[in-house]
């Protein structure tokens, strides 16, 4: 088994990242203007939906009820699939599933192939494995041009190049189209990005992609998107390649009703995104005539066994979480070490590897619950980071490392009153050499890392244990004296 | 036959160890017995719904021209002579009457997809329009409207429902066809967050809305 979430198992902590990313101004302040506006726009569409409430408890109820049927939707899904002229493939990893596209790819004799946004293919890091064989992968989704063609990372998962601004990408498109001239209007760039990939559009004759929903009623795919690339890779190539999560997969055609309200509402602030493709197997003279379907695991059952935090599996990947984040607004996406940053990262980088690398990114959280607030399909992030944490701290404890150590200790000393109350006379008596004007500033040992951002009170004489008994007696006294 | 079949028992196989107290055989009524508490129906007159639609229309950068079935030919002729626009594929179902006289057509069938590339203007019919989010949904002739430049699409009044469950509900009996939901011209906001018309898809998107 190698499960792969793009190259985050090389990755460094959240913290280590973080602290050097906070000083690079261009892109903190890239990332704050970036998220402003979509939130923004997202406040005024949501807000006028009067059912946006009911909207996110169906769509709730729709993932988890798909979950507790998963292997029945995914045949049903594949059966239909097939009896459309479709072919559907699984795959238990990453690298299996690089295996199969690759292949592919191979029988029909492609050398190129084009892509429209996918985060699952970087999630199996497919432009790796095609390079490595030979096969060249064209982005066409503008921010992943912006991204492939300056050799970058995506920062986040709607709008991957969101760290970067006009006159950054117009670097880059000069470099990589050999452009003598190009303007630094957002206008003179998306045209640029129109010319330069229209002929790749008409001559390359194999198209990737991911999938938004995959129909188990009809056996139909739905992708959602803006730009028209989409619809480009979705139409004009002969050999059309589709990698889903298997989590992917919804009841019926119908419940579009429901995610189609919820998604681009989330994830741009639109009423609507400007283009949606359905399509079903084959359909003939039109479209891609070989149809292939690669239904991933790569983790997701693991995660679908946890049922404390299955629901991260009901992820639309709508990007509203990430752009509510007080965290990721300050540190951008790159700081998560993973291609799903911002807290929806936090939770699924984590458990995809099951805990094995990304320990870090539980804690990238201030566990204000604004992520939670804004989820179109309610996955409650914070109580799964908790969650998260807890095995974070059971798999740590094995060891016995001083913080290890110290906290077992804390932990005996709080289930004892009489321990507890020993533990604050001593404090109040060994106190003495670190308080200076009435605050503690500096405490010895790991203590220190405590104390190196926070001035905290000395213990008080009197604790309040210690007050309320003696209240209780002179009380008493009181009562006595007056019967 | 599944392609890869050990994958697909090992997946299906971790799926069902995990979900092996789920009760089957209730799945289809548990399923009807999801609650859908948000708006299913119109709660708008026919005339706000219309004028819903057109302002979202406007609000995507479209340009609306109401029309009636007497006049659609003509109206038609106006929009492409105010574009100066020279070549028009049009969809093998678009109705021959509402074609205007005094200009060429090509057809999609007698159409390669490298000659589409270099025509100027598309014409089509919708299935179904939704107010609320001011989409227009196509069955199939995803090419043609795509290529082109320019795309114009003839929207019946009739089309026109309030919300996105009774667009899905009226689209039901296509929904095993290829589907197209246009919601404005093609645009990004992938640059600053600017919202720029016009990426890969049509930059320019005409409604001509056929009253009743």
């Amino acid at each position: 088994m190698t499960i792969r979430v793009g190259e985050a198992a090389e990755a460094p902590s959240f913290q280590k990242a973080a602290f050097v990313l906070l000083d690079d101004t261009q892109l903190r302040k890239n990332v704050r203007h970036a998220t402003d506006v979509i939130t923004n726009k997202r406040a005024i569409v949501v807000g006028e939906q009067h059912d946006w409430q009911q909207l996110r408890s169906a769509a709730s109820a729709i993932k988890e009820h798909t979950l507790q049927h998963l292997d029945h939707y995914l045949l049903q899904f594949e059966a239909a699939c097939i009896a459309a002229g479709g072919h559907v493939h699984w795959a238990a990893d990453a690298d299996e599933a690089n295996r199969i596209i690759v292949d592919l790819v191979k029988q029909h004799g492609g050398k190129e192939v084009i892509k429209v946004k996918t985060m699952t293919s970087d999630e199996i890091g497919l432009n790796k494995a095609f390079e490595a064989n030979g096969v060249h992968p064209h982005e066409t989704d503008l921010a992943d041009m912006i991204i492939q063609l300056g050799h970058d990372k995506p920062s986040h998962i709607v709008v991957p190049a969101l760290h970067k601004n006009r006159q950054q990408v117009r670097e880059i498109f000069m470099q990589a189209m050999g452009l003598a001239e190009l303007g630094d209007k957002p206008e003179d760039l998306t045209n640029a990005a129109r010319h330069y990939l229209r002929e790749k559009f008409l001559k390359i004759k194999i198209g990737v992609s991911g999938a938004n929903y995959l129909l188990a009623d009809t056996g139909g795919v739905c992708v959602v998107e803006s730009e028209g690339n989409g619809r480009m890779c979705l139409t004009l190539p002969d050999v059309l390649i589709t990698v889903a999560g298997i989590e992917k997969v919804i009841p019926s055609f119908r419940d579009l009703e429901v995610f189609l309200q919820l998604l681009p509402r989330s994830a741009t602030g639109e009423r609507m995104n400007p283009y949606n493709s359905l399509w079903t197997g084959v359909h003939k003279n039109d479209g891609p005539q070989h149809f292939h379907v690669v239904l991933l695991d790569n983790g997701r059952t693991r995660i679908l066994a946890d049922p404390e935090s299955r629901q991260t599996l009901h992820c639309i990947r709508c990007g509203a979480c990430l752009n509510t984040c007080p965290v990721y607004r300050q540190t951008g996406g790159h700081a998560y070490g993973s291609i799903y940053a911002g807290p929806i990262g936090a939770i699924l980088t984590p458990q995809l590897f099951d805990m094995q690398h990304s320990q870090s990114l539980p804690y990238a959280s201030s566990l204000c619950g604004a992520c939670y607030e804004v989820c179109p399909v309610k996955i409650n992030i914070p109580e799964v980071l908790i969650h998260l944490r807890g095995r974070v701290v059971r798999e740590q404890q094995t060891g016995a490392t001083l913080e290890a150590i110290g906290m077992k200790a804390m932990a005996g000393i709080f289930l004892s009153s009489r321990r507890f109350e020993a533990a604050q006379r001593l404090g109040q008596i060994g106190q003495w050499p670190f308080v200076s004007q009435g605050w503690v500033k500096h405490l010895p040992g790991m203590l220190g890392n405590w104390t190196a951002v926070r001035d905290l009170r000395p213990l008080p004489k009197q604790s309040f244990r210690n007050w309320w008994r003696e209240r209780e007696k002179s009380s008493a006294k009181k009562e006595s004296v007056h019967a | 036959m599944p392609e890869t079949t050990t994958a697909r028992e090992t997946i299906l196989g971790r799926i069902r160890a995990t979900n092996n107290t789920v009760n089957t055989t209730t799945r289809a009524a548990d399923y009807q017995a999801i609650e859908r508490a948000y708006q299913q129906s119109a709660s708008m007159a026919r005339a706000a719904i219309l004028k819903t639609f057109v302002e979202r229309l406007h609000e995507y950068d479209a340009h609306v021209f109401e029309t009636n079935a007497d006049e659609v030919a003509a109206t038609i002729a106006e929009v492409l002579r105010s574009r100066n626009q020279k070549s028009t594929i049009v969809a093998e179902s678009f109705p021959q009457e509402f074609l205007p006289a005094g200009f060429s057509w090509r057809h999609e069938s007698s159409t390669t997809t490298e000659e589409l590339n270099t025509i100027e203007g598309a014409i089509s019919e919708c299935e179904v329009a939704i107010a609320h989010t001011g989409t227009i949904v196509l069955k199939g002739a995803r090419k043609l409207t795509l290529l082109p430049d320019r795309y114009l699409c003839v929207v019946y009044e009739r089309q026109v429902v309030e919300t996105v469950p009774e667009g899905m509900a009226a689209l039901q009996k296509y929904a095993a066809e290829p589907l197209t939901f246009i919601s404005g011209p093609s645009a990004t906001a992938d640059i600053e967050m600017t919202r720029i018309r016009g990426v890969h898809g049509p930059r320019f998107l005409d409604v001509v809305l056929v009253r009743n």
